[in-house]
């Protein structure tokens, strides 16, 4: 099955809603507890950095018997150097996103963390594509 | 073992019920479905949170209870019950008026639930500093919430502190109490007077554990009826001697930041079950940090907003905090009082275990729930959106997800009836034949005196 959802860049006040529809989906379908909290959160940092880098996005998500693969798609600036984007405390936050909790350079690192297997492509200028993906079981 | 169902108190009377859809918007877990015109209330889904009581226009809601006269076998006849239920009297009447008029009804012995609070006090500190046990620390005190989180956030079960609430410690301490004064244990009635029907839900079939400690549940508002027709205007003799254990902690407990107050270095309180459902959503997505206590309450101002309690719950809550201030602090009333053994207390505060429920609507097939999914998404789209309960179902997405359960048909939505009316597909005669056997016959008559309108106050 499939679910999809539009992210606006700049509003922090909603982001957090795809990761919580995917949330009640995935409570529906007796996944594991754990896995669901994998996946809540990978998806949450990847909408906040569309929220906070991107101008817009959008979340494609695909559930079948035995995975679910989310896909987020940014129209924004693109990330220079993924190898240094991807170190834990590394970060380009402005000031005021940093002044709303964001910002600690631990987003990325994090989505990996949380998923069983992650791609991202990036083109400078044009957007980035962050692909995440969790087995049930 | 087979699950068994769990009891719950709320009933809806079928006379007074008149369809209005108003509790069925309001429920926190979708529990409800107005059905021929009559509101029904789904078993699995309710955690007996009382909003639906509190919002019915024509108090259709009723809630079970046991008899009063069932006190009569017991010699000792104790009447427990949350301090909070001394504040719902009107101010004139004394601590001591309030505890002879629950004697004149019957009771010889008149307990506040919330002593000796220190033994729940340091079990709690105790829990909470243990480094294996999850953080935040989440109060098992209110039962709605506990089943809230059972059904609905299972992964956070294992927040939920293992420690009983003060009833139990009341009434343990009750027990051992008469049977040093040489008590049988079948001589010895105990009684709960409850501020709502979580506390019955939970006495009557509590969570994962043995069979309840009480004889006996008395619904808050029938005591104070019962009370109020016997109660003395004269002042009354001292009783404070069953309050001896009575801390200001303890008169405060059951309000709002009554415990986290008392808990971690950054604790939070919430009222209201809508409030706590969107406090809940955000701690499981993990956007919660750093907090270590977690006082969460189903009632708005807490137990003061328990739905069987009579009286403004401000007021109720301004009484309270004004009698917490003539009693000492918990930590500096004598152990000496306590007279029982308070190890073995403290070992009856520890609650085993506390296991998920979860609720699934779609059942436990995860291909079969999938497809239906699949399929109340694809309804959705041609559903309008507007939330209007005419089908009887909260919103447009749950009678999406009943129709994939075999629960609603496309023609319960009046919308959809009146495309398919404009597109001939459906004559306007079985439209509104429709329409009639969903709310009944009565829906189409004119009344003037119709429940719920305008003028009928705020
Ligand atoms: N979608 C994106 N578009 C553009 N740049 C991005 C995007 N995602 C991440 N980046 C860049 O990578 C850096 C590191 O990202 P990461 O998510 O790890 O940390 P952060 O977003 O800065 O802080 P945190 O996620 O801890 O709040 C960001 O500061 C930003 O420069
Ligand atoms: S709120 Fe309305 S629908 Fe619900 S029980 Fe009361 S009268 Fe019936
Ligand atoms: S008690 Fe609460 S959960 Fe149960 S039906 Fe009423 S509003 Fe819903
Ligand atoms: S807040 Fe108190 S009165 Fe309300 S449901 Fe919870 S325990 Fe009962
Ligand atoms: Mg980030």
């Amino acid at each position: 099955m499939k679910l999809t959802f539009a992210i606006q860049g700049g509003d922090f006040i909603h982001a957090g809603h795809p990761s919580s529809e995917v949330k009640k989906v995935l409570k529906q379908l007796n996944i594991d507890n754990k896995i669901i909290k994998n996946v809540v959160i990978a998806l949450y940092e990847a909408e906040v950095n569309v929220v906070a880098h991107a101008y817009s996005g959008t979340v494609n998500v695909e559930i079948d018997e035995n995975k679910i693969t989310i896909l987020v798609t940014d129209e924004g600036p693109g990330i220079p150097d993924i190898d240094l984007a991807m170190k834990p405390g590394y970060s380009t936050a402005s000031k005021s996103v940093q002044e709303m909790g964001f910002g600690a350079g631990m987003g990325l690192p994090n989505i990996k963390k949380n998923t069983d297997e992650m791609w991202l492509e990036t083109e400078v200028g044009k957007g980035t594509k962050v692909k995440m993906l969790n087995y049930f079981s | 073992m087979t699950e068994q169902t769990q009891y719950h108190a709320l009933k809806v009377d079928a006379i007074k019920c008149i369809g209005c859809t108003h509790c069925m918007k309001s429920c926190p877990t979708e529990a409800i479905r107005v059905i021929k015109g009559l509101a029904v209330i789904d078993h699995e889904s309710c955690v007996d949170c009382g909003q639906c009581h509190r919002v019915c226009p024509t108090n259709a809601f009723y809630v079970e209870q046991d008899d009063l006269a069932k006190i009569r076998g017991f010699k000792y006849r104790v009447i427990l019950f949350p301090s909070i239920m001394i504040g719902q009297f009107p101010e004139k009447y004394s601590e001591n008026q309030i505890y002879e008029g629950l004697m004149k009804i019957g009771f010889t012995h008149v307990y506040e639930v919330e002593q000796p609070l220190q033994l729940l006090i340091d079990s709690v500190k105790e829990y909470c500093a243990n480094p294996v046990n999850t953080k935040p620390a989440i109060s098992a005190y209110c039962p709605a919430i506990i089943r809230l989180i059972q059904s609905r956030y299972p992964s956070l079960t294992e927040n939920i502190i293992l420690r009983k609430a003060p009833y139990d410690l009341a009434a343990h301490f009750a027990i051992e109490r008469f049977m040093l004064e040489g008590a049988q244990r079948d001589e010895i009635g105990l009684f709960y007077a409850t501020p709502c029907i979580a506390k019955i839900a939970s006495v009557k079939s509590p969570g994962g554990e043995r069979e309840s400690i009480v004889d006996g549940i008395i619904n808050m508002n029938h005591l104070y009826n019962e009370v109020m027709k016997v109660i003395s205007e004269d002042e009354a003799e001292d009783h404070s001697i069953q309050r001896q254990n009575l801390s200001s902690e303890g008169v405060l407990w059951s309000l709002t930041r009554g415990e986290s107050r008392n808990f971690g270095s950054r604790s939070m309180a919430i009222d209201g079950i809508h409030n706590v459902v969107r406090f809940l959503e955000r701690l499981e997505n993990d956007q919660v940090k750093g907090i270590d206590f977690l006082e969460l309450r189903a009632c708005d101002q807490s137990c003061a907003g328990g739905i069987l309690l009579t009286g403004n719950r401000f007021m109720n809550v301004e009484r309270l905090e004004r009698r917490a201030r003539r009693y000492p602090l918990a930590k500096d009333i004598p152990f000496s009082n306590i007279k029982v053994d308070v190890e073995k207390l403290k070992q009856k505060l520890i609650i085993d275990s506390i296991h998920p429920k979860p609720v699934f609507i779609f059942g436990k097939d995860r291909i079969k729930a999938m497809e239906k999914i699949d399929r109340a998404q694809r309804i959705v789209c041609f559903l309008p959106g507007i939330d209007c309960g005419a089908c009887g179902a909260p919103n447009c997405h749950a009678l999406a997800d009943d129709m994939v359960n075999n629960k609603a048909k496309m023609s319960d939505c009046i919308f959809l009836q009146q495309m398919w009316e404009d597109e001939g597909r459906i004559t306007p005669n079985k439209a509104f034949l429709n329409v009639q056997k969903k709310w009944g016959t009565n829906r189409f008559k004119a009344d003037c005196n119709k429940k719920g309108r305008r003028n009928e106050g705020f």
